[in-house]
Order: structure tokens, then sequence, then C-alpha cells
């Protein structure tokens, strides 16, 4: 650490793995009730878990990401945050409308649109919020002394995702109009523009982890995100073919969404190259293992386990089937989790000062949790075809499938132990570190 | 090779000539088709007060309505077609959760009037174009045939 002023990330980055924990234990809540077993019901019913464990996902990562913008803008602008105090008041506020949102879901207070539950009134704090977070991160930049790609494209990302937050304010009496434009806030963000924040983390943690020319970084970057926008924006459509708009979106979405798998290729090949390139070896062994497993695992997660159900005449029979299910919980993980996890393992060090590079906990952190969560999305998909063939393709009853399916979620929950044990280390590594302190600060 | 300022050419010029055509393509969709394949002209009252209750008890939290929401409970789409009415009126009114094979459904208790008005929003629903979602299962059994 090089400004006293990234301490703050330390703090957002606490704030994700609460939320992260909280997030895991409503996934099992979930998971039991899909086997049957559902005591809880009139506390917290099905609709109430899956709104808090899709929610707690949107803030822990964006707290994340946000941690990740104030450790990272500093040292790229070379020029302390602007203004830490109201920074600070920016991170409480954040954690007070997530704690607003998640009871009120408890309490039948919230608008049933899929992840974004959050009430109308909360939506204008939220804006408020990350209007404060973007106006010290901008003014911070414009500040600095340097204006780097990577700062550029982050901020970038952080901007848009703001600004694409709007569309899912307006309210619609057409439930066709309401659904297209929820994916211009879902599937811009997590098919556009966060995989902008992604790849500047990304290409911050390969500049200081690997040590190859920033020139040479940035100019991948720059190709990264190119083909993320190229395919993403128009793959939109794969979110149209059968929510009654007309059919040029089964042929325009089919195509470029179809094409989306190559910027996650492209970053796994770059993540990967640049690492055999580079010729300074960091010793944060750890930090390296989540960044390369970040770069591949999303490709997996949201490349490949998103085209074998994105092209229309596959998604016809798989779409609102646990098939999404088992997508999106590899997708988020591999592009989203783990690029926090791996901007959290870099910076501990440099911000505690303690230097615990390499530790067993740390890699069984790893190891246990990508195993989880593979065996995870493996016992989601197994769930998922068989309800597509026996209900899509038989015509056997929901209910009849459900019941059939049921051993699955058994296998899920064993697969879940796993993954939330690996969390448990990781998070144990987090509190071992102990907090940041001045003495850090290295120039 | 390819220099810096190419790559970010290539990021710029992409990303503003895929986000043109995504707009223009938007706007044909919003103006021209959404009015048409949903049957705008039926949107009464009575189906957006049905769209309110819809949402502001969280249903997708558990159904899927066009094919959107969560895999715990059935999809609704069809669902008046599916289960007629009268089998709908007995789920929404019911004053304790509805639990076919065991897997409960939160007990809304819905008045008359907001049982009509989901009924109307669900036939609303029932008769939007969707391109053929969702299918018709297509399984016969070739079995013993000859």
């Amino acid at each position: 650490m090089k400004y006293n002023s990234q301490k703050l990330a330390y703090w957002f980055f606490a704030l994700s793995m609460l939320l992260l924990t909280l997030q895991i234990i409503y996934g099992f809540i979930m998971a039991f009730a899909h086997m049957g077993f559902d005591g809880l019901h009139e506390f917290i019913a099905f609709n109430t878990a899956r709104a808090v464990h899709t929610n707690l996902l949107v803030v822990w990562i964006l707290s994340g990401f946000m941690g990740a913008a104030y450790y990272i803008i500093p040292e790229e602008a070379e020029h302390e945050l602007v203004n830490v105090k109201l920074a600070y008041v920016q991170l409480i506020s954040l954690a007070l409308v997530g704690v607003v949102a998640i009871i009120g879901y408890h309490f039948n207070y919230w608008e049933g649109r899929k992840f974004l539950e959050i009430p109308r009134p909360l939506d204008y704090l939220v804006v408020v919020n990350v209007l404060t977070f973007l106006g010290i991160i901008v003014t911070t930049l414009y500040k600095g002394k340097k204006r780097t790609t990577t700062s550029l494209v982050l901020t970038m990302g952080l901007v848009f995702a703001a600004l694409l937050y709007l569309p899912g304010m307006i309210w619609f009496d057409n439930q066709t109009m309401d659904s297209f434009f929820r994916w211009w806030v879902v599937h811009l963000w997590v098919e556009g523009v966060w995989e902008l924040i992604m790849g500047g983390i990304l290409a911050f943690l390969l500049i200081k982890i690997t040590g190859v020319d920033r020139e040479v970084i940035e100019k991948w970057l720059y190709v990264i995100v190119g083909l993320t926008f190229i395919s993403g924006i128009l793959g939109t459509g794969h979110h149209y073919y059968y929510i009654g708009v007309g059919k040029t979106w089964l042929i325009v979405g089919g195509i470029f969404s179809a094409l989306e798998p190559l910027a996650f290729l492209a970053m796994a090949l770059f993540a990967v190259s640049m690492y055999r390139k580079g010729e300074k070896k960091h010793p944060n062994k750890i930090a390296l293992s989540w960044t390369l497993g970040t770069a591949i695992t999303s490709f997996v997660g949201a490349g490949l386990l998103g085209l074998a159900h994105t092209l229309p005449q596959v998604n016809m029979y798989t779409h609102g089937t646990l098939v999404t299910a088992m997508h999106g919980h590899l997708a988020f993980w591999g592009a989203y989790g783990m690029i926090v996890f791996a901007i959290i393992s870099y910076t501990l060090p440099n911000l505690t000062g303690r230097k615990l590079y390499d530790s067993t906990t740390g890699l069984l952190a790893f190891w246990l949790s990508n195993i989880g969560m593979l065996g995870m999305t493996v016992a989601f998909g197994v769930a998922g075809v068989a309800q597509v063939y026996l209900e899509r393709k038989m015509g056997m009853d929901f209910g009849d499938v459900q019941k059939e399916i049921e051993v699955h979620f058994f296998v899920l929950a064993i697969c879940a132990t796993m993954f939330a044990t690996g969390i448990g280390f990781y998070i144990y590594e987090f509190i071992k570190y102990g907090q940041p302190s001045k003495e850090a600060i290295q120039n | 090779m390819l220099s810096k300022s190419q790559a970010r050419t290539f990021f710029l010029g992409g990303t503003i000539i895929t986000f043109v055509v995504f707009l223009g393509l938007s706007w044909t969709s919003l103006t021209k088709e959404v009015p048409k394949r949903t049957h705008e002209e039926n949107l009464t009252a009575d189906v957006i007060a049905g769209k309110h209750l819809w949402e502001s008890n969280n249903c997708m939290g558990c159904h899927t309505i066009l094919g959107e929401g969560a895999y715990y409970a059935p999809e609704l789409t069809k669902v008046v077609e599916r289960r007629g009415e009268g089998y709908m009126r007995a789920v929404l009114s019911s004053k304790v959760p509805w639990a076919p094979r065991s897997r409960k459904m939160v007990a809304h208790n819905f008045n008359e009037v907001e049982v009509e008005q989901l009924i109307e929003f669900f036939k609303w629903i029932g008769n939007i174009d969707l391109n053929g979602f969702p299918p018709k299962p297509d399984y016969k059994s070739t079995n013993n045939l000859k």
C-alpha cells in the first residue's frame, strides 16, 4: 500500500465477506426446501430466501468492486482519495440500505422483479450512494497525476454500471416491456460493464503479480473489453427469445451470444500467457491462484456453460429451468466472486503489512471452494437436464418432476458444504490478517 | 502487430456500432412488435392491478413467468389453459399454504377482487405471442406399436 486512504478498501472487503456468509446460509435454506425440508416456511418462505440470496450476491460483489476501486484508483492515479470521511459514510449507508432491504424481504416489502427486488424508495438511496462513490473515484482520478488505461477501464465500468441501474427503475404496465428493460440492467451488467470492472481489476493484478509491461497488458485489456461489448450488447437478445418480442432477436441474440465465450476465452488466454511471460514471480501465490482461477473459471462457467443453452433451439427447452441455475452459479462465482477474492488476497498483505503468502489455509480455501462450486454446478446441471427431459419433452407434471430430482439436491448440499468450508477457511484467514495499519505504507 | 491505439479503436468502434444497432433493434421491437404481440389493447385496469399484486408479493421468487423467475414452483405463463380458473381461485384464496406433493406455497389469502385481478393478469400473459414458448411436450412412445 502506498497511500493511507487505500485502507478504506479493507472495510468494503470485510462487508463483502459478511454478506457472502449470509448469502450462503440462505442458499442452504433453499437447497433444503428443494429436498422437501421446508421447516422455516412460516418465517423464511422460499421467495424470501431467494430474494435475499440473489440480492446479497449483488451487494457483496458490488462492495468488493468498490473496495477494489478504492484500493486501485489511488495507486494508479498516484493521489490519495479525495474525501475519505465521505467514503466511510458511503460504506455505512451501503451496509444500511442492504440490511434494511433484506429485513424488508422477510415482511413482504419488495418489488418482485428477479435481481431487482429492492423496493423503489430504497432504489433512490442506492442511486445517491453510488453517485457518492463515483464522485470520490472520478475526482481522485481527475486530481491524480496519471490516468492509466487500467484505471479508466475500471472507472468506465463503474460509471456505466450506475447508469444502467436506471432503466430498472421505470414502471411498465406491460410485463414484456418490464422484462425487456430489466435485462438492460441485469444482462448489460453481468455480460457487459461488470466484465469491464473485472477486466480492469484483472489487468491491475497481472501488472502487479507478473511484472509484464503495462503497455502490453493494457493493449490486450482493450481487445478483451472490445470483444465483451461487441458480443455482449447484442447478446442481450438471448433474453428476448420468448418474452413477447419479435423473431429478429432469435437470430441476433443467437449469433452474438454464441460469440460471448470469446471474450472470456481471451481473458483466460491473456491471464495465463501473461503469467508465463512474466519474469517477476510475486511471492503472493494465493493471489496468483485466484487471479488465474477467475480467468479460467469464468471461461468455463460464464462462457462455455452459457453457450450450452444460449442457442434458441436449446433455450426453448431450458428457459426457466434449473439449467439456468447451473450456469448462473459457476458464472457468478468464476467471473465475479473469484475476482473479488483475487483482489482481496492480493491487497490484504499490503494493507495489513503481514506477509502470509502461500499459507496452507489459503490454498485449502481456494481448492475446497472451487471443487465444491464445480460439484454444485454438476448437481444443478443433472437436475436441470432431467427436468428438461421429463417436464418439457415427456410432459410430466412440474411437481412430479421435482419429486424425481430431489436426490440431486442432496448432492448439491454436500458440495455446498465443501464450498462453504472453503469460504470458511478464507474468512478465517481474512480475520487472521487483522486490520490495516499505517505502518504498512511503503513508498 | 496490433498497437495499443488500434486496440482502443477496436474497443470504442465496436462498442459504439453494436450499441447503435442494439438501440435501433430495441426501438423497432418496442414500438412495432410489443403492442401487437402482447395485445396491448387488452391491458385493462384489472390486468395492471394483477401485475402489481404479482410484483408486490414476489411471485417470481418461486414461480417463473415468460420463463423468468425462480425454479421452485411451476411455470405460470399458460396456467389458465393448464389448470382453469376454478383451480386458480382455490389456490389464490387459500388461507393455509397450498401444498401439492407437500411443497408449500405462501398462503396469500387474496380477497375476491384480488383473485380476479390476478386471473385477468394470467389470461393476458397467456395470450402473448412467445415464439412458441413454452414448448409442447412431444415424446411419443414407439414401444409395442408394431
